[in-house]
This record gives C-alpha cells, sequence and structure tokens, in this order.
C-alpha cells in the first residue's frame, strides 16, 4: 500500500536523515518527497510504499511515533486513499 | 507530489488536531427470518445469525483503523424492530430477547446493539404492547442494548395513546436505573419520522423496508468545522456557510471511503452514510461551540436557532455529493450531556429547554440527552414528547425525545451518566400540569400536507 508520512516540527539538523535511515532498515521505499517550513514550521512529506499490505503496521506506526519523540516533532502515517478521499474528486 | 503539502497538513491537522472520527460503523442486519413460536428457538436463531454476519465486523473495523489510520470509534449492530420478530412467541416479557442481544454483543466486542423498537405510529399490535411494556426492565438487564419507539409520523400523525405510554415508560426506566441517575433512558428514544437506515444509537435499527444486512456509516466532525469556522472570523455568512459546505465534503469522503472498504470486507451491500455533527464530552468536539464561533457570547441565546440552521444545512449540502447514499440524520446533533459547550451553556442559564425545543426544529434530531428533575410527573414528558412530535410531524422531519428524569435530583443539580453520554445539569421543566390534554389518548391526525400521492 502506498501511505503519506508527515513530519512537523521546529527545524533541526538531521531530521530527514535519521527518518529515511528508519524506512531504509525496514525496506519501505520512499516513492517521493518533499520539504517546506509551512506556517514557521518545517513540514516533510514522504509519499512511501509498504511492501506486505498492512503487515506489522501498528508496530512502524509506534515506532515512527518513539522516532518523532526523539526528534522534537510529530510523524504520522497515513493511507494515500484517505487523502485521495478528501482532496481528489 | 501527487499532493500539496497544505492539502497534506489540512487533512493529518483534522486527524491529529481537531479529532475528527468516524462515530460507527453500523451492521444493520435483518432479524425477520428468526421469528418462531418458540420464544428459545427464536432467540438461538438471533444468536447464530449475528454471530455468523457480525462476526468479523469488530476485527474489520480494527484492520481499517490500523490501515487508514482514521478512528473509528463504535462498532455497532442495528436489528430489526425486536417487536416484529418476537410477535410471533407468546411470551409476555421480552427482556430475554434484550438479554441475547446484550450477551451476542459483548461476545463479538460490539459496542451497541439497536433495535429493541416498536413502530407504532399507527396503532399497537400485541407485540408493539409487551415490547413497550418489556423497555424498563431490558434496558436495566443490559448494558448495550438500545431501544427506540416511533409513536408519529407525517403520514400516520401522532398516536397519543404511545406518547402517554412513552412518558411512563420513561418514567419507569429511570426508576429501575435510579441508582445510576436513571441511565436506562439515556438508551431509550421516542421518534417522529425515524430514519429505518439510522446508524446513530439510540435510535438506530434496522427498517423492515432494508435488506438483508448491509454497512452504514456515522461520520461526525464538530471539531474541523469549528476550525474550519476559526479561519473565518468575521466573514460574511456566505463565505462562512461556503467553508461549512467545503469541509463537510471532506469528511464525507473520508467517510465515504471507510464505508465502502468495511462494507466489501464484509461482503455486505453499502447502506447510507450519515453525516452528523455529533459532540462528544470531550473539549474540542462541541457543537454547542461552533454556535458560538459564528458569534453568539452563549448557545442559546438569540441567534442559535438561525445559526443552528444554517449550519445543519450546509453540513447536508457539502455532504449530498460526497456519497452517494446520504441517510439517517444527517445535520447536527445537539444532546446536552455529551456536548461540553451546551452543559456549559445550560450551566450559565443561557440555554432553556423552550431554546432547545425551538431548535429542534432546525436540527437532525431533537431534544436529547436533557436531565429532567426526578419527579415531573409522567404526563409532562408525555407532553414534551407530544410537542416534539409535533414539530416533526408538521415539518416532515425526524424529531426524537432522549430525555432522563433523574431519580432523586432537582433542577440545578448534577446527573452523571459516565463516558461518552457525559453529564448534565437537570433543567427546570413548566411546572402546569399537562395530565388532562395527556389522558386524552386517542391520535392526532396527520397535517393535510401528508397527502402527496
Amino acid at each position: 500500500m502506498n501511505a503519506i508520512i508527515t513530519v512537523v516540527g521546529n527545524d533541526k539538523v538531521g531530521i530527514i536523515a535519521k527518518v529515511s535511515a528508519f524506512l531504509a532498515e525496514r525496506s519501505i521505499n520512499i516513492e517521493d518527497i518533499s520539504q517546506t517550513i509551512l506556517s514557521g514550521n518545517f513540514v516533510m512529506m514522504m509519499m512511501v510504499k509498504l511492501a506486505e499490505e498492512n503487515s506489522n503496521l501498528e508496530t512502524i506506526k509506534a515506532e515512527l511515533v518513539e522516532l518523532g519523540k526523539a526528534l522534537n516533532v510529530s510523524i504520522s502515517l497515513m493511507h494515500e486513499g484517505v487523502f485521495s478521499a478528501m482532496h481528489r474528486i | 507530489m501527487l499532493f500539496t503539502p497544505l492539502e497534506i497538513k489540512e487533512t493529518v491537522d483534522m486527524f491529529l488536531r481537531y479529532k475528527l472520527d468516524i462515530r460507527a460503523i453500523t451492521l444493520g442486519i435483518s432479524l425477520l427470518d428468526c421469528a418462531s413460536s418458540s420464544g428459545d428457538e427464536a432467540r438461538k436463531k438471533i444468536r447464530e445469525k449475528l454471530r455468523r454476519i457480525a462476526g468479523p465486523l469488530v476485527r474489520i473495523g480494527r484492520d481499517i483503523e490500523t490501515e487508514y489510520g482514521i478512528p473509528i470509534i463504535n462498532k455497532r449492530i442495528a436489528v430489526t424492530p425486536i417487536a416484529l420478530i418476537a410477535a410471533a412467541c407468546s411470551e409476555e416479557d421480552y427482556t430475554p430477547f434484550a438479554q441475547v442481544l446484550d450477551e451476542t454483543a459483548v461476545e463479538l466486542g460490539i459496542d451497541f446493539v439497536g433495535g429493541f423498537s416498536a413502530l407504532v405510529q399507527k396503532g399497537f399490535t400485541s407485540g408493539d404492547k409487551r415490547l413497550i411494556s418489556s423497555i424498563p426492565r431490558a434496558l436495566a438487564a443490559t448494558e448495550r442494548v438500545c431501544s427506540s419507539v416511533n409513536v408519529a409520523s407525517t403520514k400516520s400523525g401522532i398516536n397519543m395513546d404511545a406518547v402517554k405510554l412513552m412518558g411512563e415508560t420513561i418514567k419507569e426506566t429511570a426508576e429501575i436505573t435510579k441508582d445510576r441517575d436513571g441511565i436506562g433512558c439515556a438508551k431509550l428514544v421516542v421518534f417522529c419520522n425515524a430514519p429505518e437506515d439510522n446508524p446513530f444509537m439510540a435510535g438506530a435499527f434496522h427498517g423492515p423496508g432494508e435488506g438483508e444486512s448491509c454497512l452504514n456509516v456515522g461520520v461526525s466532525g464538530p471539531g474541523v468545522i469549528k476550525a474550519a469556522l476559526e479561519a473565518h472570523k468575521g466573514a460574511s455568512f456566505d463565505e462562512l456557510a461556503d467553508a461549512i459546505k467545503k469541509t463537510a465534503f471532506k469528511i464525507t469522503r473520508m467517510g465515504q471511503l471507510v464505508g465502502m472498504e468495511a462494507a466489501k470486507r464484509l461482503g455486505v451491500p453499502f447502506g447510507i452514510l450519515d453525516l452528523s455533527l455529533a459532540p462528544t464530552p470531550a473539549v474540542g468536539d462541541s457543537v454547542g461551540r461552533i454556535l458560538e464561533e459564528m458569534g453568539l457570547a452563549a448557545a442559546g441565546t438569540h441567534g442559535t436557532t438561525a445559526a443552528l440552521a444554517m449550519l445543519t444545512d450546509m453540513v447536508k449540502k457539502g455532504g449530498v455529493m460526497a456519497s452517494t447514499h446520504v441517510g439517517g440524520f444527517s445535520g447536527a446533533f445537539i444532546p446536552v450531556s455529551e456536548d461540553e459547550g451546551m452543559v456549559a451553556s445550560v450551566r450559565s442559564g443561557a440555554m432553556s429547554l423552550d431554546k432547545l425545543e425551538a431548535m429542534t426544529s432546525v436540527c437532525s434530531v431533537g431534544l436529547d440527552m436533557i436531565a429532567l428533575p426526578g419527579d415531573t410527573p409522567a404526563s409532562t414528558i408525555s407532553a414534551i414528547i407530544a410537542d416534539e412530535m409535533a414539530i416533526g410531524m408538521v415539518n416532515q422531519k425526524t424529531t426524537a425525545v432522549r430525555v432522563i428524569p433523574v431519580p432523586g435530583k432537582k433542577a440545578g443539580d448534577w446527573a452523571e451518566f459516565g463516558g461518552l453520554l457525559g453529564g448534565a445539569p437537570i433543567m427546570p421543566v413548566n411546572t402546569n400540569s399537562s395530565e388532562a390534554f395527556i389522558a386524552r389518548g386517542g391520535r392526532i391526525p396527520a397535517p393535510i400536507h401528508s397527502f402527496r400521492n
């Protein structure tokens, strides 16, 4: 499944590197990535491809939340379908 | 990038900051084929059918939550009105039917079962009478079963015998659950023009006109709508209306996505999507606060009915294009105990019972989760019901009454129901008697505009 990862918080060195490394370790491919400063916040968005439907998704989400805590940013992972439903008619 | 950063931020904020959720996925199941002259046989069939069809509901709901990252608060079942099923057996007390629904719900992890119901807008069958007389015991003996009785419709008028009976039933239900502030009444709704595809408790049931089974979805998002309004401070109503409509559209699309997915995985047809702003007691999840965001110092002051009318209409207009089948109530719920903003308004005296009644002429349901003094006579409760049914009947809309006369408490006291039901200050009622009015019985005829055929 395709999912969108968002990382929002205060900018600092190494956020992109740490998140990318986390995904690489779990063989999650980054298909697209963009990063910007929105309303004063560091905002990074990644479109990723998860290999096996639903497999250990809960663990990955929990680990991302942990990683976010360590980096002092908030990280979320959501199914691409949610964004398509909401923003593409 | 498929989506712009703003779109992504908006969606993520809806879930993380503004508590957008799927309020309920509700599996409607017909029990018509479970009727039997033996009560035990009927209950056995009911248990087996619920297990078979609803068995995977909770697991599928959890899978979708994890996969899509959308919280689904409740997984529910709505069944054919039990009065129709139990009528075939000769039992006087239908409590065992409520118990089998409750036990099966616990077993399957289902949060609520709706359908301990009867439709009596034009008259009673013996099954209807037996069901209504069983309501107090059934609600006291179960945790997850909800009950509703439709006593009026635009087509049939108001069954005033039923209105009288429901006033007494509500009193008895409160009395029998008095150790918990009459909580049984929080699971009991009296309807006019009840929709047969409503996924919201306590009024959910699977109407006799529905198919074998289907999956309905109820979406809610007061926080998201409020956030949209906050971005339009001082804007005209035209702009405000458009903002609500666009947000409602987005929320509904998300519900449609989850509903279609859940229906597909369960192997049942998708029923309807009910887009209703339904509050919870949590701060940030209040319909009352949305009304205040429009510029009212407190929900309940002058202007509140107009604000609610626009809100309800825009929610519907946004939702209709986003989903193929919109049904249920769709609009805005204004329960008191479940809404932190409404509770604050009642406390400060800004909100009265009379204003709430006026607001129900433009909201999606009616007088909902209102705590009344314990010594309120049954005839006064019946009269409150009659007024509300009249609003629904004449205006061709659904209205409902869910009030709780809290035993042993008086106006100004606090009643606590817990969890999603919240708590509320007890509101005073008009103490002039309606006894002789309710004692008349009979039926108030349908209004002239019911003749459309």
